[in-house]
């Protein structure tokens, strides 16, 4: 990268909001899936939506390649930052523009966090539903950007379902709007295709967010089993009953041992496996369903059922289930997430393998998942100063992924694609298929500079080979060197 | 006109002529009145062709009638949350995606693009492509079929779908009472969770549809009627609203995506979704023509370049029209 690039960006920002010197390039050079790392030229730290849409075009003048960057919990390292490139840093953009409670909508900046999002609502009785377990840190900007999922996604979908509207700069440095407050729409569904990018499109920089009604009332009720695929055919049974549960989660034997040693989570003694169903709605439903629901689990042969008595206890449960992650962390120096997605009906068999698999090789494996939607979170746990520890798991969760395809089911049910698997995205898509979605990528970003390098295998496919040239080029607003 | 039967028949259809755009069975005439377009028709592409009801998830070949798709669900005791509409009149799955048209049930749970899990379509170079996938959750890839919802044709031909489906309540509950932009705000946002907010044509009636266990909804159904005037009536009101059977008059039928503080500027529309969305039987100021004569797209809509770069990306050489055709 030229320096004279680096020299007029330094021109955009104000000196303290340009990080160029390797010690505060360090806290950027990872994200969630910490076995990677890579030194940005520069982090920037844009205030505004015209400082973004300033750096954007900046990129594109220079050919510049940039990272958009909400907290950096991406577990695939979709926010990796690009050697010679900029990482643009939303965390600034935080403010919450617009919070109308008879709409119920909310306009958001792309470095609000998650969590914030309900905070604000809480007091109208509204929430805002996707919750991923690091909703307290990450961003609504990389939500969108990843389409994350969270514990309630069978009932309420994942954020795409909840986006009414973006406004955006593309790679191109057209500033788009699609949507707004409506909860309907006419024409093709660019909200849609934008969410779940993974950066590959430009930045996000105000996302109007619909808002449900809380619940009246929730029956959270956490299971004991002797075995996973006793948990795993309680969940069956729930299904088949026609309910429909807000969340249907298990945890195994050794994410249990975790989450006990972080947060003193308690669970019955004896169990392999733990299942947490939580129904919800008006007091008179939850009333009739929660009957409904007991009695099936009681035919599952629990060791112990334990329904939450109150709001305390209810929190308690999902405080151990939302820690898992960091808790198993806790168990190993480092460890892989996957989030393979198999049929529902296919859930025994895919944690029989897992386990035969782990045995096989010697690798330790926990699994916490969402069991309502046949999403898989195995924690592969290795040692990465052990010398070929990492290339043993990440081996193992190759296997898995193929295993997940196999089955009928997708690399990811909401981590993203990233870095980490972009290897794989040729298991379940053919050639043409990965070039059509080339080809989108392209019509948002012709000179590839925005997260290049992450969702396609191999090495940037030279965008521009077979697509010429790009409608903005021909209309002569935006050229290349 | 071309009727394939099978895939491949679509693909070769897609490339039989210059110009092209599927159709199904054209119960929103005005979306694919194109001048010079061969039409293909997916009349032939029909049936189910997946359904694990224990997995909420079916796939279905495009031109499958909605009809169809409704009645077997049913069967299992499931259903697509947003109430497809125009399934008397013989819509086709394929239809409601390109067309994006939901119906009130989209109050609660989301509307076709929410409900989309994969697609095959032939894009412009009759490339038949899978994107999305077959399980209820998938974060792989762009999202392709959520793109295609109202995307009317004019992207690609849709071949196959797969959505996610619902366990359906165990009973419904209506209620009408009178409507104020009050009365909308008040009962969308309240504890009773009702599963669809809908506004008569004329203006003057909210109609909420509670849905779950019988013996719950009476109870709240009360608590409601404690609250406003009104009474319970029969639920095959939502019939006559799916099938559009009060829009018999003008022949003119428009959706506008609004908001709940702009229902009274549509006093002769059915009102649905809580407010979102309006149906006119007059020419509103802005709207897409779902029937009659007046343009596609009523006071314009929003362009970007970017448009014309996804239409070049997936039919680089025009073969189906433009959402300006
Ligand atoms: C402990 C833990 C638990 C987790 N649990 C879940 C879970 O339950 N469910 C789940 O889905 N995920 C989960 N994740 C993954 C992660 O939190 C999500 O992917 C989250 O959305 C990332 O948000 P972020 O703000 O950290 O984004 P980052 O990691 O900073 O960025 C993620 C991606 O988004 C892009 N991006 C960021 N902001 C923008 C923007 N404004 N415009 C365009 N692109 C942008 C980045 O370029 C990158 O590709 C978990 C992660 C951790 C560490």
């Amino acid at each position: 990268m030229s320096t004279a690039a680096l020299e007029r960006l330094a021109g955009l920002l104000p000196p303290e909001r340009l990080l160029r010197r390797p010690v505060e390039l360090a806290a950027y050079e990872s994200d969630g899936l910490t076995a990677f790392r890579t030194r940005p030229l520069a982090v920037a730290l844009p205030e505004t939506e015209d400082e973004v849409v300033t750096l954007v075009r900046h990129c594109l003048e220079w050919k510049m390649p940039f990272v958009a960057r909400g907290s950096g919990t991406s577990l695939s390292g979709g926010s990796l930052p690009i050697a010679g490139g900029v990482v643009i840093a939303l965390n600034r953009l935080n403010r919450i523009l617009k919070l109308d409670p008879r709409q119920r909508i909310a306009v958001v900046q792309p470095g609000v966090v998650n969590t914030q999002v309900t905070q604000a609502a809480r007091p109208f009785g509204l929430h805002y539903a996707p919750d991923p377990s690091s909703q307290s840190i990450c961003t609504i900007g990389g939500n969108v950007a990843f389409n994350s999922g969270g514990a309630h996604c069978l009932k309420y979908g994942m954020t795409s379902n909840h986006v009414l509207g973006i406004k955006a700069v593309l790679a191109t440095g057209e500033v788009v709007s699609w949507g707004g407050q409506s909860r309907e729409s006419t024409g093709p569904d660019w909200c849609g295709l934008f969410t779940g990018n993974e950066g590959l499109f430009g930045i996000a920089l105000e996302i109007t967010l619909q808002l449900l009604p809380l619940a009246e009332c929730f029956h959270t009720v956490l299971a004991g089993y002797r075995t996973l695929e006793e948990a795993g055919d309680a969940v069956s049974a729930v299904i088949a009953s026609g309910l429909l549960p807000g969340a249907i989660e298990i945890m195994d034997a050794l994410a249990l041992a975790a989450a006990q040693a972080a947060v003193h989570a308690d669970y019955p003694e004896g169990c392999e496996a733990v299942l947490i169903v939580e129904l919800e709605g008006p007091r008179e439903v939850v009333a009739f369903e929660r009957g409904k629901l007991d009695a099936i689990l009681e035919a599952s042969h629990p060791i112990e059922m334990r329904p939450a008595r109150d709001a305390e206890e209810r929190l308690a449960i999902w405080k151990g289930r939302k820690s898992a992650f960091s808790a198993v962390g806790r168990l190993s120096p480092d460890f892989i997430v996957q989030d393979g997605v198999v049929p529902r009906r296919r859930l025994g068999e895919a944690l029989r393998r897992i386990a035969e698999m782990s045995r096989e090789t010697g690798i330790r494996v926990a699994n916490v998942f969402h069991a309502g939607d046949g999403n898989l979170h195995p924690l592969i746990l290795f040692d990465g100063r052990e010398s070929g520890a990492l290339h043993r798991a990440e081996e193992l969760a190759g296997r898995i992924l193929k295993m997940c395809v196999a089955m009928g089911g997708s690399i990811t049910g909401e981590h993203g694609i990233g870095v980490e698997k972009r290897e794989f995205l040729g298991e379940m898509f053919t050639s043409d298929e990965i070039d059509c979605m080339q080809r989108l990528r392209s019509a948002h970003d012709p000179f590839g500079i925005a997260n290049p390098g992450k969702m396609f295998p191999g090495k940037e496919a030279p965008a521009l080979s077979h697509v010429g040239l790009h409608p903005l080029e021909k209309a002569g607003l935006i050229s290349r060197e | 006109m071309m009727t394939p039967a099978t895939l491949s028949e679509l693909r070769e259809a897609v490339l039989s002529a210059p110009r092209v755009l599927a159709v199904g069975a054209e119960t929103k005439p005005r979306l694919s009145a194109v001048v010079g377009a061969e039409k293909i028709c997916t009349r032939h592409l029909r049936g189910i062709l997946e359904y694990e009801a224990a997995e909420f998830t079916f796939t279905a070949l495009a031109g499958t009638p909605l009809s169809e798709v409704v009645s077997t669900l049913a069967e299992h005791g499931q259903y697509l949350p947003f109430d497809p509409m125009l399934v008397d009149a013989g819509s086709t799955l394929g239809g409601m995606v390109a067309s994006g048209l939901s119906g009130p049930g989209r109050f609660r749970f989301g509307g076709v693009r929410d409900f989309i899990l994969g697609v095959r379509f032939v894009d412009g170079r009759g490339r038949l492509m899978r994107l999305g996938g077959k399980v209820v959750k998938n974060a792989a890839g762009f999202d392709v079929p959520k793109f295609l919802v109202g995307s009317l044709g004019r992207f690609g031909a849709i071949g196959e779908v797969t959505f996610k489906v619902f366990p359906a309540p165990e009973s419904q509950l209506t209620l009408k009472i009178p409507a104020t932009e009050d009365t909308i705000a008040t009962v969308g946002n309240s504890r009773w969770a009702p599963d669809a907010v809908d506004v008569l044509p004329g203006g003057e009636w909210l109609l909420v549809r509670l849905a779950g266990p019988g013996s719950a909804l009476e109870g709240l159904a009360e608590e409601i009627l404690n609250q406003f005037p009104g009474e319970i009536i029969g639920n095959t009101i939502w019939e006559d609203l799916r099938e559009f059977r009060w829009a018999t008059g003008s022949g003119l039928l428009v959706k506008t995506a609004i908001t709940p503080d702009r229902v009274l500027e549509f006093p002769a529309a059915h009102v649905s979704c809580g407010g979102n969305v309006a149906y006119s039987p007059a020419l509103p100021l802005t709207g897409l023509t779902l029937r009659g004569d007046t343009p596609l797209w009523i006071g314009g809509r929003n362009r970007f370049a970017l448009e014309a770069a996804v239409k070049h990306a997936l039919d680089p050489e025009g073969r189906f029209p433009t959402l300006d055709d």
